[in-house]
């Protein structure tokens, strides 16, 4: 019996994932716990090793096609093992059909083949737990797509499971991915060159960090940033916050909320972008995208590199505690952190008092946010120490020019100063 | 119940369950190898001779397919012994009188007689004994029609099922991990009994039900904590009965959580954990289940006298840990 290649679930909700590389072709011999190949999700990259040795055949798993997770993307036959045709796939293909129009990509389930075998029930993997529910609920179990090992349909699955369900990937935060990096950088090996050997450790790249790496490339040289500066005292909005967090309602036992000063920050930077609805904005070829809704991914940093989840129409009481938790655990769901307007970096907790960020198309801009910090503040001609957060606004200067930028971060520190505003 | 908080070891509650037996009623007697002046192999029997003299607390030769048909043979007549292995191991040496004769008799005599004989077996590895006093046996008695066969895993449940032991009509063996004998754990005063069986549910949990028998439990109820802290519910039973089984409490357990794995220190082939998932298999509890049954048992080889490898041919923690958050996670 040839030995299933599965492709394995790496990720909690994970339904599909992508081979982005085979490192064995067809009819080639193979050792157990060789890298098969690297499968590719929104978050992460895994090398998949091979389950047996033997002869690698009937590669069905295509590189950059969205597959079930659990199905077979091969088989390894044992040397000298007969074969005898391609073995029948056991769970639903999922082809992805990209659409040139919208460049979004479309996953089609074609439960097809499955829906053929259906009549041979013995063929789905699926507990007894999940067998009975789904005859209890009327489900075809062919159609539920298994999130065990091989595929194997588990209770949850059949829970999950929406028939007739067309399920298709968001395109809120793709790009055009056809920037390339000048050729005039150093290869690989002139760089290690300038090292003595053995002085450095090679750790190889995550997807997460090629995909960073990839887009901050693609932003910084494609998009002409454009930076202004701005002093915010924050005394009122310390005070306005301790006295929101004080009066907050007592639910069984706990305060109802307790606002951070990052909470507020996001808040006045939505409502600054509906001030000034000319930067809240993308650009595209063909036109400007102005944006009705303001929408603000927040930078979230997480082990080998960061991820923003997005918090929707300035709310005050915001998610991001829980968002900015199951960020750090890679438990965000797609729509969670695709998508978003502008985009806020905040580097505050650390001290640092100012910086610039990199603006993440296809948003338009960034605000970098520092440090509240004891400082002296002439006023008159008076010295006084307030708390003062010092931010950077970092623009896409194709959509968002010097004079609108600074209009924007003035109306920015109007809600930070006077944060009664906020509240209306 | 609860009048007495005071803490006994597993093994000084054992001597005090023969004792209350045989202050009660006078044809409890105790038999074995070196179990009245040297007090036992592991001093469980200790200085009952003192107590209740030689005729009560006989030593018998070194042969325990004699001593065993003297007990078997003492029990038809009329009395009701309690019987020391001094290793579970040599119950291989009595099969003739457990299997053949114990065993049977009620059946073959029409029910004319029983035999009220109680076995004991100090039983399992981790004391560096060695292959041949190491082994952990249930399951070959197990098999057997006629026979009950227990494995207490607490000082409380080792008393009380041992009172119950004495008490039955019937043959019933009893397994004691070596490793249990110092484990210390409340015990109430006086007289009482454990059913034979009963499994006793001493963890409840909704992601995974874990059957654990003797020293298994413990190690079970240590990896549901930990996995505790992971935000995993683990149901421990402690089976404590081999045989007669208790189907109703594990099937109901398993309708509850939906997934089961077996946790036993016997060898894993054929062994407790292969009935229980068979019972499983075979009961409503089938169509609950929404993982394969796992077992974790005994390697299949003979306990190593190496210490290291000793402790890796049974399973341990981690081992159980890794297991039950793979079996949640969907990953087996």
């Amino acid at each position: 019996m040839p030995v299933e290649v599965i492709l394995p679930k790496v990720d909690m909700d994970m339904a599909t994932g992508r081979i982005s590389k085979w490192f064995f072709g067809n009819e080639t011999a193979v050792k157990k716990g060789d890298v098969l190949f690297e499968i590719e999700t929104d978050k992460a990259a895994m090398e998949i090793d091979a389950p047996a040795s033997g002869i690698l055949r009937d590669i069905t798993g295509g590189e950059g096609v969205d597959i079930p997770v659990g199905s077979a993307v091969a088989w390894i036959y044992e040397e000298g093992e007969a074969y005898a045709g391609a073995p029948a796939a056991q769970t639903a293909v999922v082809a992805a059909i990209p659409d040139t129009a919208t460049g979004a990509v479309t996953i089609v389930s074609q439960p097809s083949q499955v829906a053929a075998g259906a009549a041979e029930v013995g063929k789905v993997r699926a507990t007894p737990l999940a067998r009975r529910l789904a005859s209890d609920g009327g489900i075809d179990l062919s159609a539920v797509i298994g999130s065990g090992p091989h595929g194997r349909v588990t209770r949850a699955d059949v829970a999950g499971h929406r028939p007739a369900e067309n399920r298709s990937s968001t395109a809120g935060s793709a790009i055009c991915a056809s920037a390339k990096p000048g050729s005039s950088a150093p290869s690989d090996e002139q760089v290690r060159k300038l090292f003595a050997e053995g002085s450095y450790e090679l750790v190889a790249h995550s997807n997460m960090r090629r995909t960073i790496a990839r887009r901050l490339v693609e932003a910084k040289s494609t998009v002409p940033h454009f930076y202004v500066t701005l002093d915010c005292n924050i005394d009122a909005l310390l005070k306005l916050r301790a006295e929101l967090n004080a009066s907050a309602p007592i639910v069984d036992g706990k305060a109802d909320f307790k606002l951070s000063v990052n909470d507020m920050v996001i808040r006045a930077y939505a409502l600054a972008l509906r001030a000034v609805p000319d930067a809240n904005v993308s650009w595209t070829d063909e036109g400007l995208l102005k944006h009705r809704n303001a929408d603000i991914g927040v930078a979230v940093s997480v082990p080998g590199g960061l991820i923003t989840p997005i918090v929707r129409n300035a709310q005050i009481k915001s998610e991001m505690k829980d968002l900015g938790a199951r960020a750090r655990d890679g438990k965000l769901k797609t729509d969670e952190y695709q998508g978003g307007t502008a985009a806020i970096s905040n580097l505050g907790m650390f001290g640092v008092r100012e910086f610039a960020a990199i603006v993440n198309p296809p948003h338009a801009t960034i605000l970098a946010v520092g440090a509240g910090e004891r400082r002296p503040v002439v006023s008159g001609d008076n010295v006084t120490v307030s708390t003062v957060m010092t931010v950077t606004l970092s623009t896409d200067h194709r959509a968002v020019d010097g004079a609108l930028a600074a209009e924007l971060l003035g109306t920015f520190r109007s809600y930070i100063e006077r944060p009664m505003l906020m509240l209306v | 119940m609860d009048t007495a908080v005071r803490e006994l070891s597993y093994s000084q509650a054992i001597q005090e369950a023969m004792a209350i037996a045989m202050e009660a009623d006078e044809r409890v007697i105790l038999m074995g190898e070196d179990i009245g002046v040297y007090g036992g192999a592991f001093q469980v029997t200790g200085d009952l001779i003192d107590r209740f003299g030689p005729d009560r607390v006989m030593d018998t030769p070194i042969s325990e397919l004699g001593g065993a048909g003297v007990a078997v043979g003492a029990a038809v007549t009329g009395l009701r012994p309690v019987f020391e292995f001094q290793f579970s191991d040599f119950a291989a040496l009595a099969m003739e009188q457990i299997v053949n004769q114990a065993a049977k008799m009620r059946y073959m005599l029409g029910g004319a007689v029983s035999v009220p004989v109680v076995m004991r077996f100090p039983a399992g590895s981790g004391t560096g004994a060695a292959a041949q006093h190491s082994q952990s046996i249930e399951a070959w008695l197990g098999h057997v029609p006629g026979l009950k066969v227990i494995q207490p895993a607490t000082p409380h449940d080792v008393k009380g099922m041992l009172l119950a032991a004495v008490a039955d009509p019937d043959p019933v063996m009893i397994f004691e991990h070596k490793l249990l004998y110092k484990m210390k754990g409340p015990v109430p005063e006086g007289y009482y009994t454990v059913p034979i069986g009963k499994a006793d549910v001493r963890r409840t949990g909704r992601d995974l039900t874990i059957v654990a028998t003797s020293i298994m439990v413990h190690k079970a109820l240590e990896a549901a904590e930990t996995l505790a802290a992971e935000g995993l519910d683990i149901e421990v039973v402690d089976l404590r009965t081999v045989r007669p089984m208790d189907r109703e409490t594990i099937i109901a357990s398993v309708k509850k959580t939906s997934k089961l794995m077996c946790v036993y220190e016997g060898v894993k082939t054929l062994g407790v954990g292969a009935e229980l998932s068979a019972m499983i298999a075979e009961s409503e509890a089938f169509d609950y289940l929404d993982a394969p049954i796992i077992r974790l048992g005994g390697s299949e080889t003979p306990i190593p006298y190496n210490p290291e490898l000793e402790k890796a041919a049974v399973p341990q923690v981690p081992g159980i840990i890794s297991a039950a958050r793979d079996l949640i996670n969907g990953v087996r």
